[in-house]
């Protein structure tokens, strides 16, 4: 059972931009409120994530005809928690700095309604191979939302970007934008700061298809209509 | 002859308990196999961890046995501010004492406890302080953190370097400047260094008072 090139438009497109988790389904809110108070820990965390989307996802899909309708939920649960575990033993045996700094995180990410999300919504419905990619692609959607709003909270709230990189690549550091004696603003490191920009990014990627969606209703494009709005 | 029987109630029941059943066997299997396949890098890198914390506190040339197995376990002391049982590292030179490793708690930091690891050597002086836990808000007050403090030269838990209660022995010096002592702290996050340095103040006296009755207790059976 292969996968058509269509189908893997259709996914990574809906997973990245259409569909993205924490700007569209707007679920995972715990874990993007606390970790992303850095672009690296907003990364990172999301990376976890789609490790466990995508092989969860696809252990699923492999089982699906097996998994009587009845209990699928429980069985769901028990593949993602058991995929949680082994990344979670994995990280903290082979990668033990990071795990230090994601610390609760990384078991937590059971209870991300996203991952049971796409099991129930996707992979019990298709193919391994599909439902591996788009849970791959889900987490990369995370990725770059989580890592943007991670940046943006480290710029304004601490003048930095890519704090903690030397934890993750070993001989690099931080690069300070702002003075050094840039004073900080606290409130986008606390969680209402997450909200804030998240709530910022949500309505950027409104704009974003609202002005797209229009430009398709005018074919040929009519420089006085642009600026209207309705 | 195939006849298809409407399945009972407890036949269904019987039917996905035994599945859900085979697959908890299975990945509780699985999930037994990573976790041994596992155990032993993960054991390595938390002791790896544990003497790279206590390498930061106590420099390489102060001893020279197994910091790891001379522990002792202290019951719940005040002076550390420790409610809980907490491990002393000794460490020794020659088999004479050398250096004592603390770990204690400052319990009143801006948001909740901060741990932290002492290294007081036996004349009484700090070799190094660590703080190995805290919640302190990032940006803030986590300058207590050498990792994450600005001033790279001279982080500011490096202050307690070198002191002790006889070169500053009035109380009242063991303090943040804003409250008359002789510890600097950032503008804007007093609480933080405050609660520092009042707990290491408290563990380099107890340290001090109690120096040869620990170096002396048998050690830890582990």
């Amino acid at each position: 059972m292969l996968i058509t090139l269509a189908e893997i438009k259709q996914i990574s497109l809906n997973g990245v931009w259409k569909q993205n988790s924490s700007l569209v389904q707007i679920l995972g809110m715990c874990p993007l409120l606390a970790i992303t108070t850095t672009l690296v820990n907003g990364v990172m965390l999301s990376f976890a994530t789609l490790l466990v989307m995508a092989f969860s996802n696809f252990f699923v899909a492999c089982l699906r005809n097996l998994i009587p309708y009845e209990i699928r939920i429980p069985v769901f649960i028990l593949v993602a928690a058991a995929v949680v575990t082994v990344i979670d033993l994995g990280m903290n045996a082979y990668m033990h700095d990071l795990y230090n700094i994601l610390g609760i995180f990384i078991p937590l990410i059971i209870t991300n309604c996203l991952v049971l999300g796409r099991i129930e919504a996707f992979a019990a419905k298709n193919s391994p191979l599909g439902a591996g990619l788009d849970g791959t692609m889900m987490g990369v959607g995370m990725i770059w939302t989580l890592g943007l709003l991670g940046g943006i909270r480290e710029f304004i709230g601490a003048g930095t970007v890519l704090g903690g990189i030397e934890l993750v690549i070993p001989g690099t550091s931080a690069l300070q934008i702002l003075p050094a004696d840039y004073p900080g603003f606290l409130v986008a490191i606390l969680p209402p700061g997450a909200f804030i920009c998240l709530g910022c990014l949500v309505a950027w990627k409104n704009w974003v298809e609202a002005r797209a969606a229009q430009r398709a209703a005018l074919p040929p494009p009519a420089p006085l209509a642009a600026g209207g709005c309705h | 002859m195939v006849t298809t029987k409407e399945p009972t109630a407890t036949g269904m029941a019987s039917r996905t308990a035994i599945i859900l059943v085979l697959f908890v066997a299975a990945f509780t299997a699985a999930l037994a196999i990573v976790y041994t396949l596992t155990k032993p890098a993960i054991d390595a890198s938390a002791a790896e961890e544990k003497m790279r914390t206590i390498n930061e506190v106590l420099p390489g040339n102060l001893y020279d046995n197994d910091l790891l197995t001379d522990t002792l376990t202290l019951p719940p002391t005040a002076e550390l501010g420790q409610d809980d049982e907490s491990t002393v590292y000794r460490a020794r030179l020659k088999g004479e004492p050398s250096t004592l490793v603390l770990e204690a708690v400052a319990p009143d930091g801006y948001a909740g406890k901060i741990r932290m690891l002492l290294a007081i050597r036996a004349n009484g002086e700090v070799a190094g302080v660590r703080v190995t836990l805290h919640k302190e808000t990032p940006g803030l007050g986590d300058y207590i953190e050498p990792k994450k403090d600005k001033n790279k030269t001279h982080p500011w838990i490096t202050q307690f370097d070198g002191l002790s209660l006889e070169k500053v022995p009035t109380p009242g010096d063991w303090k943040v400047r804003k409250d008359g002592g002789r510890f600097d702290s950032v503008a804007g996050a007093t609480v933080t260094p405050r609660a520092v340095v009042k707990a290491v103040y408290k563990a380099v006296k107890f340290a001090t008072d109690n120096r040869e009755r620990l170096f002396a207790a048998q050690r830890a059976k582990e």
